[in-house]
């Protein structure tokens, strides 16, 4: 796959997901961009139901009924996903040049077949490897995630494993086929907290040896910071600020961030209580019209009422909020 | 495993022997099989004859050892009907039973699956809607009914297919649909509502998301999660026809098998004959039950066989 290194890897332009349901149409995705490069890892952070799993849904082609892409474009390799050639297109790179991994390794596995029979079923189908070639491959891969005995392993069902044994499978079968891009949507967050740090440093590890691109989906900051070359901040269904991931922690500039990092508790600052932000996430039937934060915003104004795009701001920063850019960020 | 099919068999003969007791109690409670066989002018005389010729002259326990020793042998003794000996005429009937509840249930699934699973992938959508429709025509429509409506319908009306009787293949053909559409109904609800729950589990989004092909997901990922109750009601589905539908069914269409025996049997007070059927229909029962432990546990290993 030498495709020419001038286009990033995957570049979602625009990205619009509705959810016809029965209490209206939910606006998952509002016109959702971002790009990953090779070899980078993006992380993308939102509290629940602002739209982080959807759009990376969209990306692997998962998105199905109630719900609809119904605008912007997704490109892998230049190529676009959505277009007709681009049907055909997703479902030869899906699983093989991108992959996923889900949050829940309890039900992400199916629970009636081997270990062995779900890893080697992706080369068979993929690579078109024999059983035996799969079967070899299948404990290569296990042995890359650290599992132990793999030839004992790959009989087991998931039953037979803990969670954290299971999202290492989840692990391995992600990589089966030596993806470019591998999405991770919250891999930790059912995990227990010592677990959640072995499999972040797994994925940290795989990440710079394999030297893969990686959407990291999470609302854990400390992970993002931990991990991610950029990370964009998501909310109610927008990217409103996107940048080098040391510069947004260091220098947040939309309220939202702002508010999102004072809330991560720290070790090394004593508080009396937990910091939060006031107000509740918008209602995605009817999103509040301009700026989504406006209403929990301390700093809104009349021009909030007006939606701002992402507007540049020196080096790869994008944020979209009026008073950032015009320098009032007070 | 050994443990297993042991404590099994021990169940199983349990069952059958309370199921022997019930029926040697009933079959000796109700009707007297000496008035119903001989002619009414017969004496007094011959009527004690006859009665210990069977055997019932005798203290009821004394008869019920009796019995049970015999069926150690599968000896019932002979029909007072057809003066031979029971258990042949059950072994003669029991094939064509078994031949229709094969075609009945096997016409049943091989229509009913496919069917659920389509339905199922757009729960709400046209197909959907016209398969739960029909299931719930296939429901309400009573058994002895369908048969005599095919009857009219193809024998009578178009004349394409015999009325009764098992001469040619063609005459399976009513009994058959007539045994499998209830269960068709039943089934095609269950594979539907089952798929339906389990094309909303996480590890189907894992499935597509590998890239596997839509027909592997849902034929194989999904189905096989949903094998579990879709087997429990093949099972039960097909011990209600071999001891339940058969009887309707093989009286409608005349089909030689074991459930209209039954009914000629019930109809002479052969209490001989009786005892022999509904003997074999427990041990039937049982072996069924005792097939489908295993069934699940192929499908499913979480399974513990115990």
């Amino acid at each position: 796959m030498s495709a020419s290194r001038n286009v990033p890897l995957l570049e979602v332009r625009d990205l619009v997901v509705n959810f016809y349901t029965r209490g209206g149409v939910v606006q998952a995705s509002r016109g959702v961009s971002f790009q990953v490069d090779y070899g980078q890892t993006l992380g993308i952070v939102g509290e629940s139901g602002s739209g982080k799993s959807v759009a990376v849904q969209a990306v692997m082609g998962l998105i199905s009924t109630p719900g609809r892409i119904e605008g912007g474009d997704i490109l892998f390799q230049g190529r676009s996903l959505l277009d007709q050639a681009g049907k055909k297109f997703v479902r030869e790179v899906r699983g093989k040049d991108i992959s996923m991994i889900f949050q829940d390794p309890m039900t992400s596995l199916n629970p009636v077949f081997t270990i062995g029979t779900q890893i080697t079923e992706v080369l068979r189908h993929h690579m078109g490897m024999t059983r035996d070639q799969a079967r070899r491959r299948a404990m290569d891969l296990l042995g890359l995630v650290d599992i132990n005995a793999p030839e004992k392993r790959l009989k087991q069902y998931p039953y037979e494993m803990s969670g954290g044994m299971r999202q290492r499978v989840m692990i391995a079968m992600a990589l089966a086929c030596e993806p470019q891009l591998i999405i991770a949507d919250e891999p930790t967050t059912a995990l227990d907290v010592t677990i959640q740090a072995q499999i972040l440093e797994l994925l940290t590890d795989l990440q710079q040896r394999l030297q893969v691109s990686v959407i990291l989906i999470t609302h854990d900051l400390g992970v993002v910071a931990q991990l991610c070359h950029r990370v964009a901040v998501m909310y109610a269904g927008r990217i409103v600020e996107v940048g080098d991931a040391d510069q947004v922690f260091a220098s947040p500039v939309h309220p939202y961030t702002k508010g999102l990092i004072r809330a991560t508790p720290r070790l090394d600052v004593v508080t009396e209580r937990m910091v939060s932000i006031d107000g509740v996430p918008p209602d995605l039937i009817s999103p509040p019209r301009g700026c989504a934060f406006s209403p929990r915003c301390d700093q809104a104004k009349k021009d909030c009422l007006r939606a701002q795009a992402l507007t540049p701001l020196g080096d790869d920063r994008h944020v979209s909020c009026w008073c950032a850019i015009k320098g009032d960020t007070r | 495993m050994g443990r297993f099919i042991y404590r099994r068999l021990i169940h199983g003969l349990i069952v059958i022997m309370g199921v022997t007791i019930i029926v040697f109690v009933v079959t000796r409670m109700v009707g007297d099989p000496v008035q119903v066989m001989l002619p009414l002018e017969s004496t007094l005389e011959q009527r004690a004859a006859f009665e210990k010729k069977l055997g019932l002259d005798r203290p009821i326990h004394i008869q019920f050892v009796d019995f049970m020793a015999n069926i150690v042998r599968l000896d019932f003794g002979e029909s007072l009907w057809q003066k031979r000996p029971a258990m042949d005429i059950v072994f003669e009937k029991l094939p064509m039973t078994i031949l229709l509840t094969a075609v009945g249930i096997g016409f049943a699934c091989v229509v009913a699956i496919p069917m659920g699973i389509i339905a199922a992938l757009r729960p709400g959508g046209v197909v959907d809607r016209i398969t739960v429709f029909v299931s719930l025509l296939g429901l309400s429509v009573p058994q002895f009914w369908l048969g005599l409506l095919f009857i009219v319908l193809f024998a009578v009306q178009f004349k394409i297919l015999p009325t009764s009787g098992a001469a040619t293949p063609a005459h399976i053909i009513m009994p058959a649909l007539t045994m499998g559409l209830p269960t068709l109904a039943r089934l095609v609800m269950l594979v539907r509502s089952s798929m339906i729950d389990e094309l909303n589990q996480q590890y189907v989004k894992t499935s597509f998301a590998k890239g596997l092909p839509f027909v592997r997901v849902v034929g194989i990922h999904a189905l096989r999660n949903a094998g579990l109750p879709i087997m429990t009601l093949v099972g039960w589905e097909v011990i209600r026809s071999l001891a339940g539908y058969s009887v309707v069914v093989e009286t409608v269409f005349a089909w030689p098998g074991i459930g209209l025996t039954a009914i000629q049997a019930i109809e002479r007070d052969d209490l001989i004959l009786i005892q022999a059927i509904v003997f074999t229909a427990a041990v039937c029962v049982v072996v069924i039950n005792i097939f489908m432990d295993f069934v699940y546990k192929l499908i499913d290993p979480r399974l513990k066989l115990t």
